[in-house]
């Protein structure tokens, strides 16, 4: 499938050296060594499925990220890259402000009256607080923890993220390659090609998760946020859900909020450990699970809270 | 409550809590329930069963396409044609006016309602709305349909204006079915999780775009049952009827033009019919009463079971 958006060649080079502000410990020779150490700690590792990335490249930078409700801060401080290539797995325990960071990245922490930000996000370089709304949302899109597709028929979910704001028009054959190509890259094509015309909410939970990452990749964006997107469904849609989240790393930058630890271990490159707003520890897979650094992701990895 | 406390036989499987624990006062304010639930359906069978065998005996279908005639005996007296096709009138004009400003209404105070002193004051005056008296609102509609900027909507004599017309009270039947519509299709929208709101804002689509292509049509059986609960509350109002759209049995147009001239003009519906023959009514036909009662209450009875049809549709497509 290759990169359907080829990004500017600065951030390929960018990439080489890492932002200064990453809190990200030494061990990206952990990566590829494939040398079978089980991880420490007590986290029952299932094999990865995954290959390791084979290329990253930074795509979004956050920046000392504060979100506050009212009075109450839900993020506090926060700053990683978000890579192309890459899977990025937030995870902690509830009420840590995963979701709340994750719904920053696209702005929709803006539709909760009393939220306030400061710090900064950049998408590639530039700051999206500079940008409108809608056309963020349509480069940082997002799924959702249950399956929503709109009360519409299959192949309007997806026609419906191409068509501009309220339009009808382009009509149904113009969008028809756009729409077949969307529903390819989420896996769902050979299911669904035969009712398109069918009511989306009629498809099976994993067919309307898939169905929304579709509409999410429709839009043809540079990330894709995923909120704990499997929580709704059974092993095996889970299972095809994962297999497809590994497979698009490499043509949008992934990050999914994530309460099941062993997922994030099945799926994720990088991952960032958050307790209490605070983002604790940012790394590497290996080294999250195997060795983390700090003793609360230890703990928390290990199943001692949470 | 025979079987309280009867030992359940052995193997058997009790499929409810028994209320053999319960306390006695418990127990009585359960039996109470009970009596009054049942007092009520009597009662409404037998409204219903009364009206049925009514109808049955009274109702022709000459009846049906027959318009009022002045005569002495109930045979010389004609059919309720006009009162029928008056209903039809009042039920369209009124949702023709209700409709797009109870959706538009119930949209604003669902997805914008800002600011929020103005939602309050939006919210209250439709609840004020929803119990006012039909009759009071009647009687504010000649005020306001007798006024000489109005007189285009009905008849005017000599400067005169007669206020009295089916523009007239299909305007302010609109007020009668407004709140109807205004909450059900709010409680339609607000039954929409947020999330799928957020869903369509993921995907960069304006707040207007949002409401219009998925709010909207997902609300729709509520739109539906809106109406349909409208059109049952309107085509069952008399009061507005008797006191704005004259006292013509047959419909009386007003000047040249065939379809404005009718709606200028007088008439009746199956209401008022049934109000001016009912036995202390001016023509005193119960047997025409009865029969055009008998066909008002079998088109709300349809209404109703449309309402059900929608409602349950409605639940069939759902987000977990």
């Amino acid at each position: 499938m290759g990169l359907s958006n080829p990004p500017p060649v600065r951030w390929l080079t960018g990439s080489a050296a890492p932002a200064a502000t990453l809190r990200e410990p030494q061990i990206a020779g952990q990566h590829g060594n494939g040398n079978g150490r089980s991880p420490a700690h007590g986290f029952v590792a299932t094999p990865r499925r995954v290959a390791p990335a084979s290329f990253a490249i930074d795509r979004m930078q956050v920046e000392d990220l504060s979100v506050s409700y009212g009075s109450k801060l839900a993020v506090d401080s926060v700053s990683f890259p978000i890579r192309q290539g890459e899977v990025l797995a937030l995870i902690g325990p509830s009420g840590c402000g995963k979701t709340t960071l994750l719904r920053s990245l696209n702005r929709l922490t803006e539709l909760t009256r009393t939220a306030s930000l400061t710090g900064r996000i950049t998408l590639d370089g530039i700051d999206i607080a500079a940008m409108e709304p809608t056309s963020l949302r349509r480069r940082v899109t997002m799924v959702f923890q249950q399956p929503n597709p709109f009360p519409m028929s299959v192949f309007d979910n997806v026609a419906y993220v191409l068509r501009e704001q309220a339009r009808r028009r382009p009509k149904r054959a113009a969008l028809r390659a756009a729409v077949h190509e969307a529903l390819a890259r989420a896996g769902l094509l050979d299911e669904v090609s035969d009712n398109l015309d069918h009511p989306a909410l009629r498809l099976s939970g994993g067919q309307q998760q898939r169905l929304c990452i579709a509409r999410a990749l429709a839009a043809d964006p540079e990330v894709l946020l995923l909120d704990e997107p499997c929580s709704a469904l059974d092993p095996q849609s889970t299972k095809v859900i994962e297999d497809l989240i590994v497979k698009l790393r490499e043509e949008v930058a992934v990050v999914i909020v994530t309460h099941n630890l062993q997922q994030a271990y099945r799926i994720a490159d990088h991952v960032a450990f958050m307790y209490l707003g605070e983002l604790v520890e940012y790394g590497g897979v290996k080294g999250i699970f195997g060795a983390a650094r700090e003793a609360r992701t230890r703990e928390y990895v290990s199943g001692a809270f949470g | 409550m025979s079987a309280v406390g009867a030992p359940a036989s052995p193997g058997a499987v009790r499929r409810s809590e028994s209320s053999s624990s319960w306390r006695l006062s418990d127990r009585i304010g359960l039996g109470f329930a009970w009596l009054l639930g049942l007092l009520f359906c009597a009662v409404a069978v037998s409204i219903v069963i009364y009206l049925l065998i009514q109808g049955v005996r009274y109702v022709r279908p000459s009846l049906l396409v027959t318009s009022p005639s002045a005569g002495y005996t109930q045979s010389e007296t004609g059919g309720f044609l006009d009162p029928m096709i008056g209903t039809l009138i009042v039920a369209l004009l009124a949702m023709a006016i209700a409709m797009p400003v109870g959706i538009a209404t119930a949209v604003w105070l669902s997805e914008f309602a800002r600011p929020a002193g103005l939602a309050r004051v939006a919210e209250s005056t439709v609840e004020m709305l929803a119990g006012t008296p039909s009759i009071v609102l009647a009687l504010f509609g000649t005020i306001i349909f007798e006024s000489p900027a109005l007189g285009f909507l009905s008849q005017t004599s000599g400067g005169i204006v007669f206020g009295r017309s089916f523009f007239a009270a299909g305007a302010m039947l609109s007020l009668v079915a407004l709140p109807l519509v205004v909450s059900t299709v709010r409680e339609g929208l607000q039954a929409i999780p947020t999330h799928v709101r957020e869903a369509s804002y993921a995907v960069g689509k304006s707040k207007i775009a949002t409401t219009r292509r998925v709010l909207l049509p997902a609300a729709r059986p509520s739109v539906i049952t809106g109406a349909m609960l409208g059109v049952g509350r309107v085509i069952g109002d008399t009061a507005i009827i008797v006191v704005l759209l004259g006292a013509t049995l047959n419909l009386e147009g007003v000047g040249g033009v065939p379809l404005l001239g009718t709606l200028r003009g007088t008439g009746s519906t199956l209401t008022s019919y049934i109000y001016d023959n009912a036995p202390t009514g001016d023509y005193n036909q119960p047997n025409k009463a009865y029969a055009a009662a008998f066909v008002l209450l079998v088109i709300v009875l349809a209404l109703n079971a449309g309402v059900d049809v929608f409602a349950r549709r409605a639940k069939e497509l759902r987000w977990g």
